[in-house]
């Protein structure tokens, strides 16, 4: 079967790959390059674990077979911060405690970061519509949509 | 996943070529949300699958010199979500579209892969019958065929499109004068899920206050995409109150085959149907209801 020679943009650096056209995204990002941060959840696109910015739209990585991000950009959670420091949504999941086992939590800053750079005051009904689709087995919803608003620096006590 | 030959097509010609080429053993893959969660369940084992990411004729929307709409094959669900020219258009198609799954869903399906994979609990099917769209399907030579949306749809998962097509895009008429568009998608489970049933009307009411235009499509009521032509029938011509059209509503009831599973029964979905058929046709119209 055809093996194919993609290159593509993965977290700011080109990255060249030989792979089968049955290859996920997804398992590609873990198995074959080492960026374990992306998480595999469901496998079949409804929970989010997975989530990933592709030219900067939010997809699902185990629904992408990997030649099709050939010549675009990828972006996982482990090219969010620069270095030792975090952006805004990362600094506020944490100091709002916005996971808890941490399986989801990848795929909810990965949303989230989508979420800001569409809409950058996003109200809470706007998160909660933009990150239905980022399940959270512990149910910590409350503390994600605050750490979301923390991060867009929306001060709840004054909406 | 079986493994397969992966052919990236870059023009509609080159797509018509591999797949006169690789006959039965070939899909076309679009988004890919839908083709490989089957090949993944072993439902499709393509021993070729043609890549349409790279074909530039088959994206975009325009406005037609007539008013209406066409919108690319490979048109991104959310691209159409978000498009000022849907909008401007009619803005319940662009709403409908922004009710499919999730936003990650959205960003990779396209409407042209959407209407392939035929499954009968879909969005945008009912709101294109409504809107009386066509399917706009190429085959090799440059022939081309308009196939009307309500009989695209063969059977659960089936579609009239032959071996030796694809399709480009989903040609969309001006709306009459005066009519309004609505789709509800009826969601008793959680947001993402797919429609319990769903209705989609276009409705033109004129002066007098009779019905002078109306189609319904219907989602997740058989084992296609469905048109309530009986109910549209009763109210065509007719000055449209609250009785008249909760009686035709009515009828819609044997318009459907609805399936048992695990959104209802089919007995359950038979009355939500004439529930929301009635219900958005009196809520667009403004009938019985205060504005």
């Amino acid at each position: 079967m055809s093996v194919h020679q993609i290159s593509f943009q993965l977290n700011g650096t080109a990255v060249e790959r030989t792979v089968g056209p049955e290859v996920l995204l997804v398992d590609l990002l873990r198995d074959d390059i080492g960026l374990t941060g992306t998480k595999i959840g469901c496998s079949i696109g409804v929970c989010g674990a997975c989530s990933i910015l592709v030219d900067g739209a939010l997809m699902s990585g185990c629904l992408l077979p990997a030649i099709m991000v050939d010549g675009r950009a990828v972006t996982t959670i482990e090219g969010l911060a620069d270095g030792e420091q975090l952006t805004p949504l990362q600094d506020a999941f944490i100091r709002k405690g916005g996971f808890q086992c941490g399986i989801c939590t990848s795929g909810q800053i990965i949303a989230a970061t989508a979420l800001l750079a569409s809409n950058a005051k996003p109200n809470r009904e706007e998160i909660k519509e933009w990150m239905m689709g980022n399940l959270c087995r512990c149910t910590g919803y409350y503390k994600i949509i605050d750490s979301i608003e923390d991060a867009a620096g929306i001060d709840r006590a004054n909406v | 996943m079986r493994t397969f030959d992966y052919k990236p097509a870059r023009s509609i010609d080159e797509a018509l070529a591999l797949l006169a080429e690789y006959g039965d053993e070939a899909e076309f893959i679009a988004g890919g949300t839908s083709l490989v969660l089957m090949m993944q369940q072993g439902l499709v084992q393509p021993g070729v699958v043609i890549g349409l990411g790279a074909v530039p004729e088959l994206r975009g929307i325009k406005r037609s010199a007539d008013g209406g709409l066409e919108v690319g094959a490979m048109t991104t669900h959310r691209v159409l979500e978000t498009s000022p020219e849907a909008f401007a258009f009619a803005a319940a198609l662009p709403k409908a579209l922004g009710v499919i799954a999730t936003i990650r869903v959205r960003n990779q399906a396209t409407l042209g892969g959407n209407l392939v994979h035929a499954d009968p609990a879909q969005d945008p099917p009912p709101v294109l019958i409504a809107l009386d769209a066509s399917v706009d399907v190429v085959s090799a030579g440059d022939a081309a065929r308009l196939i009307p949306m309500e009989s695209f749809f063969t059977d659960y998962f089936e579609t009239s499109l032959g071996d030796n097509e694809l399709v480009r895009s989903v040609k969309v008429p001006p709306m009459p004068a005066g009519s309004k568009l609505a789709y509800k998608k009826f969601l008793p489970r959680t947001e993402d899920d797919y429609a319990t049933v769903s209705v989609a009307v276009r409705l033109g009411i004129d002066d007098a206050g009779t019905c002078t235009d109306l189609r319904i499509g219907l989602g997740a009521l058989g084992v296609t995409p469905l048109r309530a032509k009986a109910v549209e029938s009763a109210l065509l011509g007719q000055r449209l109150t609250e009785s008249v059209v909760r009686d035709a509503a009515a009828l819609v009831r044997d318009e459907v085959d609805p399936l048992d599973d695990v959104r209802g029964s089919a007995k359950y979905k038979r009355e939500m149907a004439r529930v929301w058929t009635e219900r958005v046709i009196l809520q667009l119209g403004g009938i019985g209801v205060p504005a």
